[in-house]
């Protein structure tokens, strides 16, 4: 089933949502329920400030200082904020740690949500049925499906984000990155490994 | 409402299909479609819980088959029309011909967008004591409201354990009724793989949900 009905051969349907969705702007803004410019500027901070980068100097700080780590497991949303690298984020922010026997992973079987202030905004395949319905019962099998593969007695832990609490994974530091400094780890730190579908990249696959 | 949208624990959808160097937006519209939700929620339209209702009343054949924009851009539409704030001629028109019904809450200006985007607090002070504390074993209610909750169906009348507990919380079930915010205790609740789906289960699995007090009872 496609989640991209609308992104590629449907030039005519394109047109028609491009068609739709100026009719809706339109008469909201001319009812003076918007403002166009502050709805650009709203599309230029998802497309620009707010995106993966801003969870990894997170992650990277919490590998790199226990006493910010300790903090961040205690309550994300006020050491996030106290922390100053990526501005003031929203309440019931809830950071969760892997670790050798243990390995977490976010969803929203009902909806879409997720740590919008620290990722952006959530790609297609996270809003999509497919993982939407697998991730509660079979979250090895969606690990498979990204190529992450982990021990048969690794606890798997699946944070269903039912409420207004926001789940942020904070994955394993990756192993021959001792002494390396915050911006050369927030490298290594994807989107999905901070969701709990992948692991950061290798000290080697950095370097390559 | 035990809609489409409930999707835990179902079969026959396939793989995860990632897109490798996704675009935060596909098409210029989807970008308006989100910035539109989102200045219409913050000038004080419709809460988050009404926008979710909204979504999930959709048909399922639409709901299934439409990219998430397209269906949050009819979402807009419904609620635009359900609220009063256009009209089916105005719609059709693509112009505002009618005045202007006032928002709650007013248009958000530029200089207000950081904080209109920023996600807001859902907590709220208790009104009377938890019921419940970290440790406590409970079992989720089996309710079947036809409106809006967040209690999903695989997680209805099973056994977990209280891990944590987030203070009181707007209540979705009667936020999205628009009956007021009619806050209740929220806990994450841990429940055992095998306990959800079965002996044949990972039993290396733990799956939790947020459950606000109403969801659960003592076990």
């Amino acid at each position: 089933m496609s989640q991209h009905d609308d992104h590629h051969d449907h030039g005519s349907e394109l047109s028609e949502m491009a068609l739709r969705v100026r009719a809706l702007e339109t008469i909201l803004t001319e009812k003076g329920y918007v403002d166009p410019a502050a709805l650009d500027l709203i599309v230029e901070t998802y497309e620009t400030k707010i995106g993966p980068r801003n969870g990894a100097k997170v992650v990277a700080r919490a590998w790199s200082d226990p006493a910010f780590r300790r903090s961040l497991l205690e309550d994300a949303t006020a050491a996030v904020t106290a922390l100053g690298l990526v501005g003031k984020v929203g309440d019931h922010l809830v950071v969760v740690e892997n670790t050798p026997g243990l390995h977490n992973m976010v969803v929203c079987t009902l909806c879409s949500c997720y740590p919008t202030d620290l990722l952006g905004l959530p790609p297609v395949w996270y809003k999509s049925a497919p993982y939407r319905s697998r991730s509660v019962r079979n979250p090895r099998g969606v690990l498979a499906d990204f190529g992450t593969v982990l021990p048969a007695d690794t606890e798997i832990r699946v944070w269903d984000s039912t409420a207004e609490t926001r789940f942020l994974v904070v994955p394993m530091r990756p192993a021959g990155t001792d002494g390396w400094d915050e911006e050369r780890l927030a490298a290594l730190v994807t989107r999905d490994s901070m969701i709990g579908t992948g692991l950061p990249k290798s000290a080697t696959e950095a370097t390559r | 409402m035990n809609g489409v949208h409930d999707m835990g624990g179902m079969d026959g959808f396939g793989k995860v299909e990632p897109e490798v160097n996704e675009p935060v937006f596909h098409a210029p519209w989807e970008g308006r479609v989100m910035a539109l939700m989102r200045a219409m929620g913050a000038g004080g339209a419709w809460n988050l819980d009404v926008f979710r209702d909204a979504r999930e009343h959709q048909p399922p054949v639409f709901y299934l088959t439409s990219s998430y924009y397209k269906s949050w851009a009819k979402s807009i539409e419904t609620l635009m029309l359900g609220r009063g704030l256009a009209t089916p001629d105005e719609i059709a028109a693509g112009h505002s011909l009618h005045p202007a019904k006032p928002l709650k809450r007013g248009p958000v200006q530029p200089a207000d967008v950081g904080r209109a985007i920023r996600r807001g607090s859902y907590g709220r002070p208790a009104a009377a004591p938890a019921l419940f504390k970290v440790g406590d074993r409970v079992r989720t209610r089996n309710i079947n409201p036809a409106t809006h909750t967040r209690l999903p169906r695989y997680a209805r009348g099973k056994l977990g354990l209280i891990e944590r507990e987030h203070g009181c919380h707007v209540f979705p079930d009667s936020s999205a009724r628009d009956w007021g915010e009619d806050p209740q205790w929220l806990y994450t609740v841990v429940f055992d793989g095998r306990t959800l789906w079965g002996e044949d289960a990972d039993p290396a699995l733990k799956v939790s949900i947020e459950a606000f007090e109403p969801y659960l009872e003592p076990a």
